[in-house]
């Protein structure tokens, strides 16, 4: 876990030493190492005969509980956004 | 939506290798996946120091957007009262267990496995799995009907690194930071929560 977040900083370092050179490539490297991450984890999964046994029942349960959960808080965060438009555009009046 | 269905795709395909035996899990056990991680966050972190209007944008969002990381939280553990409700074969404290992994799958399965057994780790694992793949399908969706702050907040624990380009750009660079930031407070606090939720 501390070594990831090593890594994301020594990142930041590098990226803002060398920034006189424009990195264009990086989103492209980044795309690729998310694709090797799900390939990685895909094997591991359907090298599991417990886990692609159970797909058909447990699958549909965890993608409910996924689905309701991501809808909780796209919710939840949406009321923050709205609060927090709410509070500037208050900010904005107090300013005239 | 092409990229987030090419990822998918990609972990489709490791499915099959899997399933028929033509990567054998043993060959990729624990490291490949954690070399991948480490250059991806690097190229997150590069991305970011390149970029100094990352940082000047982040600092003129509203200060009131710290607290995005409890909205994601709570909003999770009130969908998971319906959750509770609906999956009467499932105690409440399997359901918050196997909800608060956030989409921090690794993490949340090995522990749930410890404390309440294969079944339920395998449930946390393939939940975890679906709040990540859903969250990259859902993503334009999300930020269309919900705001821009929506997308971060489905995201859970996966902000900072694989839902970060799909962030950047459907709710916008200036979010970037706040992404990882989000990512960060909810990464930590998950294992907290799935061992609370095993152990009440």
């Amino acid at each position: 876990m501390f070594i990831v977040i090593a890594m994301m900083f020594s990142g930041i370092a590098f990226g803002y030493l060398m920034r006189r050179y424009r990195f264009t490539h990086i989103s492209k490297a980044t795309i690729f190492f998310i694709w090797v991450l799900l390939f990685v984890l895909g094997v591991e999964v359907g090298g599991n005969p417990n886990i692609i046994r159970s797909l058909h029942t447990l699958g549909v349960e965890a993608i409910f509980i996924a689905g309701m959960s991501i809808l909780g808080s796209a919710i939840a965060a949406m009321l923050l956004w709205k609060s927090v438009k709410k509070h500037e555009e208050k900010e904005r009046k107090n300013e005239r | 939506m092409k990229g987030s269905l090419i990822i998918i795709g990609f972990f489709i395909l490791g499915i099959i290798c899997g399933v028929t035996d033509l990567i054998p899990a043993e060959a990729l056990e624990g490291n490949v996946s954690l070399y991948a991680l480490c250059a991806l966050m690097f190229c997150v972190g590069v991305s970011i120091g390149n970029d100094p209007d990352s940082i000047s944008s982040f600092k003129q969002l509203p200060r009131r957007l710290t607290l995005l990381p409890i909205a994601t939280i709570l909003g999770t553990w009130a969908a998971l009262v319906i959750v509770n409700l609906l999956l009467d074969f499932r105690t409440t404290q399997q359901c918050y267990a196997v909800g608060s992994g956030f989409g921090y799958y690794s993490l949340s399965s090995i522990f749930i496995t410890k404390y309440m057994g294969v079944e339920l780790g395998t449930l946390a694992l393939l939940t975890n799995v679906a709040r990540e793949l859903l969250t990259l399908l859902a993503a334009p969706f999300l930020v269309k009907f919900f705001g821009p702050l929506s997308l971060i907040s489905a995201g859970g624990a996966t902000t900072m690194d694989t839902v970060l380009p799909s962030v950047i750009r459907y709710s916008g660079k200036q979010y970037a930071i706040l992404s990882i930031y989000q990512g960060f407070v909810v990464d930590f606090s998950v294992p907290f929560m799935v061992t609370f939720f095993c152990t009440i």
